[in-house]
């Protein structure tokens, strides 16, 4: 394999995964917004440079794609729900910053050491790959688990979607009608939580999941 | 054959007559204790026998000869006391021994302030002799018995104020951790020797466990010997009981009583079990990794001096454990040249820390002696009144920050090669690992630094706190001699590096069977770790630079500058002269650090209580911290003993035909199990 | 013969860090005050300042201590040694096998601990706020710092700076995300260590926001001029360090003749020229971190250094 391609690929993917730290570090929503957005130009990117490398022209539409919905619509979007709610620009984190960066951190070390002992047909680069994906689903994951804020628990799922995107084109071959099906299911979520969002804003007056315990009927004392 | 075993018994018998010798002077000890001159004799003697076995150990490790054996026909009849000294055992005789012989000598200074020394004279040299008793045993029965013997002397010693209350608490917790610790050693030890019961060390050696019971044996050993080195979490009884006993004892049990336990430790793992498995070295370098953080961390909170030092050794324990974890998990792999690199990294630390952990508590017991305070908020400007101990201090507290030219930072600098080597590791949960460990490593060292500016500045830099610090007095001269002493030898274990890793030598070959690249020979008295293409570092041509660029300097500014000087008030950005309590304070020093780590692992919690704008009343700040090892460990096992003890006590009052059936069913249950078994 | 070009060699490298490093401070502020549409000090400033400080009476306080007096000499001392040692227009000097890595980052340590002290000494709140918050940053930089080390060295094979620049000098490792990390991680812990916006404003005038100023509050004259050329000599030395690791082009190798040297010198001076522009380009488009943010900005950094290691083990199959 040329050893610049697997560069490029390998730079594509490792920024899509500081990209994942970077967001987890922020905590003003319009920053989160911005480096999702940067995140999904960074994903079409390496799967524009995977169609070229893997010389799979269909992959282009998938980059498009990516770019198009994830890179613009989704994130101008979302900044219009932030203005027109009026949601509160700092986000609460239910861990502090330090110990989800080493919980991240573990997470990456977590992804390296289940994907590296796979040997069977697979080569190098897809095992990278796949290790990196693996890391920005968990990553999301923990953007999701770790914040009140029901804009950034979106944010968070489209990252996982992001790094799903990543591990299904490092593998040759996926098919188009996957990539439809993964992007309505992107649609149908974001309308649901988009509906749910407002929903929330209707009955509550915050968009904070925190307060919605409150009317489940447990008191819960937060710290 | 019997004339050989009688010439290899000769040279042992050198260091088996000093241990015989300590324990003469503490018998004597025990009838000079009520003369004044008791003092003065008891610790001459002990100083002249401990100077004697450290210069026998030291020849026989720079010798190089094959280790020397004694077998006494006393104790258990059908095995007999074995006595063993090779080159492990040389090098900590040589730690012990020179610990004992410096401790003697501030002892002949610091002795006269003790108030009651009837119970301290006739356990020191005990205490001293049951070390050494340690290291040479060659089977498990003359092991344990010196173990348990050293733990009672020593306890013993810590109780020798036993008038205080946390002085009690103190002894009663130090008891229990050294009872279980010796009971891990004795399943350890009976593990190892097997069904057939021979427990020389020599047969142990001989057979190969199998790979159950060699990582059980592993375990154990970590247990009983970590919890008397302080391993997190076995660690709770050091700082309660260091710094109970007076200042020269605190530091033979930091400085010297920690090593022996490490020392058991490396017999048992490297020596008796052999070859190490991959997992064996990750748990021991993970745990060393904590506990350096933790205790770090820990001693950051204290602003008592001695417990600050004591949870500090708890740090430098840490640190040779993360060489003795890398020693394994390299040794498992066969990579010995690594192996003993690491290995040799984790001594070198060892006898590092032995000498200026001492120092500092030899610098702690002059603090308290001229100011009666060990608590850092009640003293500061000690400084001016104790100019030479502070100076001793400086040199203590710049070597255990691991700062270049001295030799804390040669051998940190040895581990962190150790730990660049690990990519070679074929396991990855090593290989990521191992860097993780060094950033712990890293921030242990930091925050080390941190400690320590904190522990020197609070102390003797800044103004007087209360009348105890302005009316402080410098210490005898015996005191500033063995602190100076200590001092002289921090700068030259710097500077001159590779005599002490040349010396090791034998100890690498002898578990690890590898050396390093020997040192002599490299140009500019440089240590070479693994070859001179890949890193080098030279102590003498640091100190050197530094020496001619501080001179150089100095040269300029005298030419050019001019020298004009004054004296005036502080200046504090033009406020006027505020009093004594304005300055930091060892929490207040402490403040940032406490609230970016500690909110995690103590649960800091800091309650301000401040009166309304108007109001005159005082404002009240409240820091709340927990110790997560008693919250989480200690308190609910020993929640758990006391309440099965209180259920159990029914036990006590029952009538005896209630006793005769608890009889009759254990009679029963025995027979069933016979029955069942054939 | 060949011994006097060598040790002339290593003089001119220590000698030129301590004449360059005032200008490069002239440089960086009069960068910031363009920026910021002033005009300016000019660019010959600091040695004047220096010179000024020098030629004035230095005012002790009554209680401070023998430490207060020697502390200067002892940080500059450190700290023109640890730049001295940095390789700058040549690798392969007369003593650069001493210039390890670690021991570099631990020179640096020592200076810092003894600039600590000092800030204790007189015994005022504001030395306390000084020395107290520099070991908290310092504590915090440090695992990132390794973690650097740790990169450079493994891809790299050794920890001697040296032989680092001549191996990827002369076999490029290549684009790899690692290295990327590692200067990003290296310029966030020069920023945090050098006391520079946003950890620390170097030109502040309130005390309560400073670090490093805070510690050198009560020094005067002679002693201050050492700590201030001090200062900027640990700038020179992460600026060095930076354009070592990651610019290592133009720097003279096995071939010493006057050429080569002057190609090195020239190339050393436009690096060092370009990243003195940089940082203050930087420094205003950020503005300072409350204290408390702190731990994640050098949290960003270690997070930063970590996947570098990560991704080292991943890649090239290491």
């Amino acid at each position: 394999m040329p050893s610049l391609s697997f560069d490029i690929a390998h730079l594509l993917a490792g920024g899509m995964l500081v990209l994942s730290f970077v967001l987890l570090y922020q905590d003003r929503i319009i920053a989160v917004l911005n480096v999702f957005a940067w995140q999904a130009i960074v994903l079409s990117l390496s799967v524009a440079w995977q169609a070229v490398a893997q010389d799979a022209p269909h992959l282009l539409v998938t980059a498009a794609v990516a770019l198009v919905v994830k890179g613009f619509i989704i994130p101008t979007a979302l900044h219009r729900i932030v203005r027109r709610l009026e949601i509160h620009r700092e986000i609460e984190q239910v861990i502090g910053g330090g110990p989800t960066m080493l919980t991240g951190l573990g997470l990456v070390a977590l992804s390296i050491m289940l994907v590296a002992p796979v040997k069977e047909g697979v080569s190098i680069i897809t095992r990278e790959d796949l290790a990196f994906a693996l890391a920005v689903i968990l990553l999301g994951l923990l953007m999701m688990i770790t914040r009140r804020n029901a804009v950034t628990q979106i944010v968070g799922f489209m990252s996982l979607e992001n790094g799903l995107v990543l591990a299904a084109t490092g593998a040759k071959g996926m098919p188009l009608v996957v990539e439809f099906s993964v992007a309505f299911s992107i649609l149908i979520a974001f309308i649901v939580f988009g509906v749910f969002v407002f929903r929330i804003r209707e009955r509550f007056d915050t968009v904070d999941v925190g307060a919605l315990d409150r009317f489940r009927g447990e008191r819960r004392d937060h710290p | 054959m019997v004339r050989r075993g009688v010439e290899e018994g000769r040279p042992a018998l050198t260091e088996l007559w000093c241990a015989a010798s300590l324990l003469i002077i503490a018998v004597g000890g025990i009838a000079l204790g009520r003369s004044p001159r008791g003092t003065p004799i008891v610790y001459t003697a002990s100083l002249a026998v401990c100077v004697l076995a450290c210069a026998t150990a030291l020849t026989r490790l720079l010798a190089g000869a094959s280790p020397a054996t004694l077998a006494l026909p006393v104790g258990v009849p059908w095995i007999g006391a074995h006595f063993r000294v090779d080159a492990l055992a040389a090098f900590f005789l040589i730690v012990v021994n020179l610990g004992g012989a410096i401790t003697s000598l501030y002892a002949l200074g610091y002795g006269r302030h003790e108030t009651s020394p009837l119970r301290v004279l006739p356990f020191y040299p005990a205490f001293l002799a049951a070390m050494n008793l340690v290291v040479c045993a060659d089977d498990a029965f003359t092991f344990l018995l010196s173990w348990e013997l050293m733990s009672l002397v020593s306890w013993a010693i810590v109780m020798a104020h036993h008038r205080e209350p946390a002085n009690l608490r103190a002894g009663y917790i130090y008891l229990v951790m050294a009872s279980f610790g010796t009971l891990c050693l004795l399943l350890a030890f009976g593990l190892l020797a097997g069904a057939h019961g021979d427990y020389a060390f020599a047969t142990i050696r001989a057979t190969r466990p199998s790979t159950i019971v060699a990582a059980f044996a592993v375990v154990l050993a970590l247990l009983g010997a970590g919890s008397k080195a302080g391993l997190v979490p076995l660690h709770v009884w050091l700082p309660l009981a260091h710094p109970a006993a007076p200042s020269h004892v605190s530091a033979l049990l930091s400085g010297v009583m920690t090593k022996v336990g490490i020392y058991g430790f490396i017999r048992i793992v490297f020596d008796l079990i052999g070859d190490p498995t991959p997992w064996s070295g990750l748990v021991v370098l993970a745990l060393g990794g904590v506990t350096a953080v933790l205790g770090v961390l820990y001693a950051l909170m204290q602003h008592d001096l001695k417990r600050l030092l004591a949870y500090h050794t708890v740090e430098n324990i840490g640190i040779i454990f993360i060489g003795l974890g890398l020693a394994l998990a390299f040794r498992a792999n066969g990579m010995n040249w690594a192996a003993a690199l690491a290995l040799i990294a984790g001594l070198f630390h060892v006898f590092n820390h032995s000498v200026f952990k001492s120092l500092l508590f030899f610098g702690a017991g002059a603090v308290l002696v001229a100011t009666g305070e060990r608590d850092m908020e009640r003293l500061g400007g000690l400084i001016h009144r104790m100019p030479k101990t502070a100076v001793a201090f400086l040199i203590g507290c710049i070597a255990i920050s691991a700062l270049p030219p001295l030799n804390g930072f040669v051998s940190e600098w040895l581990t962190f090669q150790a730990i660049l080597i690990s990519p070679q590791l074929p396991q990855l949960g090593l290989k990521l690992m191992v860097p993780a460990v060094g950033a712990l490593l890293a921030l242990s060292a930091a925050l080390a630094a941190a400690c320590f500016v904190k522990a020197y500045g609070v102390t003797f830099l800044g103004r007087p706190r209360t009348d105890a610090a302005t009316s402080a007095h410098e210490v005898d001269n015996w005191s500033l001699t063995a602190m100076f002493v200590l001092a002289a030898l921090c700068v030259l274990a710097g500077v001159l590096p590779g005599f002490v890793i040349d010396a090791l030598a034998p100890v690498a070959k002898d578990l690890v069977a590898d050396v390093m690249p020997r040192q002599a020979g490299v140009p500019w008295l440089s240590i070479v770790p693994i070859a001179e293409s890949r890193s080098s570092y030279n102590g003498l041509i640091i100190l050197a630079f530094m020496i001619s660029s501080a001179s150089l300097t100095a040269g300029v500014i005298h030419r050019f500058a001019t020298r004009a000087t004054r004296r005036s008030d502080i200046w504090d950005c033009g406020f006027p002269l505020a009093s004594p309590h304005t300055q930091y304070t060892s929490s207040s020093f402490a403040m940032p650090i406490r609230r970016v780590f500690a909110t995690t692992v103590f649960g800091m919690h800091e309650i301000v209580d401040m009166p309304a704008p108007g109001d005159m009343r005082a404002g009240h700040f409240q820091v709340r911290v927990f110790d997560p090892a008693w919250r989480f460990a200690y308190g609910p096992l020993a929640r758990f003993v006391g309440g099965a003890a209180t259920r159990l006590n029914r036990l006590q009052f029952l009538t005896i035909r209630r006793y005769l059936t608890l009889v009759f069913c254990a009679l029963i249950v025995l027979l069933l199990v016979v029955a069942a078994w054939r | 013969m060949a011994l006097i070009t060598d040790l002339g060699l290593q003089a001119l490298q220590m000698f030129l860090v301590v004449v360059i490093a005032p200008f490069v401070l002239g440089v960086t502020r009069k960068v910031k005050a363009r920026l910021l549409r002033r005009v300016g000090p000019p660019l010959l400033q600091p040695y004047r300042d220096l010179w000024k400080l020098m030629h004035k009476e230095a005012v002790i306080a009554r209680n401070a201590s023998w430490l207060y007096r020697v502390v200067p000499y002892v940080v500059f001392a450190v700290t023109w040694v640890a730049a001295a040692l940095v390789p700058t227009y040549a690798t392969g000097l007369l003593f650069s096998w001493s210039a390890d890595l670690i021991a570099l980052v631990a020179l640096l340590g020592t200076a810092r601990f003894a600039l600590a002290l000092a800030g204790l000494d007189v015994g005022t709140s504001f030395g306390g706020i000084g020395s107290s918050r520099e070991m908290m940053i310092a504590s915090l930089a440090e695992p990132a710092m390794l973690l650097i080390v740790f990169t450079v060295a493994l891809i790299a094979g050794t920890t001697q700076l040296s032989s680092i620049a001549s191996i990827f000098v002369s076999a490029p490792p290549g684009l790899r995300v690692s290295l990327g990390l590692a200067l990003f991680a290296l310029m966030f812990v020069g920023i945090a260590e050098n006391a520079r916006i946003p950890i620390d404003n170097p030109a502040t005038h309130l005390e309560l926001t400073m670090v490093h100023e805070a510690m050198v509050l009560e020094y005067s004259g002679r002693h201050l001029a050492m700590i201030e050329a001090a200062a900027a000599l640990k700038l020179m030395a992460y600026f060095s360090l930076i354009a070592c690791l990651f610019l290592p082009y133009g720097m003279a190798m096995t071939d010493k003749s006057q050429t080569a040297i002057a190609i090195g010198i020239a190339s050393y001076l436009a690096k060092i020229l370009m990243l003195a522009i940089l940082l203050p380009i930087g420094e205003t488009s950020v503005a300072k971190m409350r204290v408390f943010r702190y731990p994640i900005f050098l949290g960003g950094a270690f997070a930063a250094a970590a996947l570098a290691v990560f991704l080292l083990f991943v890649s090239r199959g290491f």
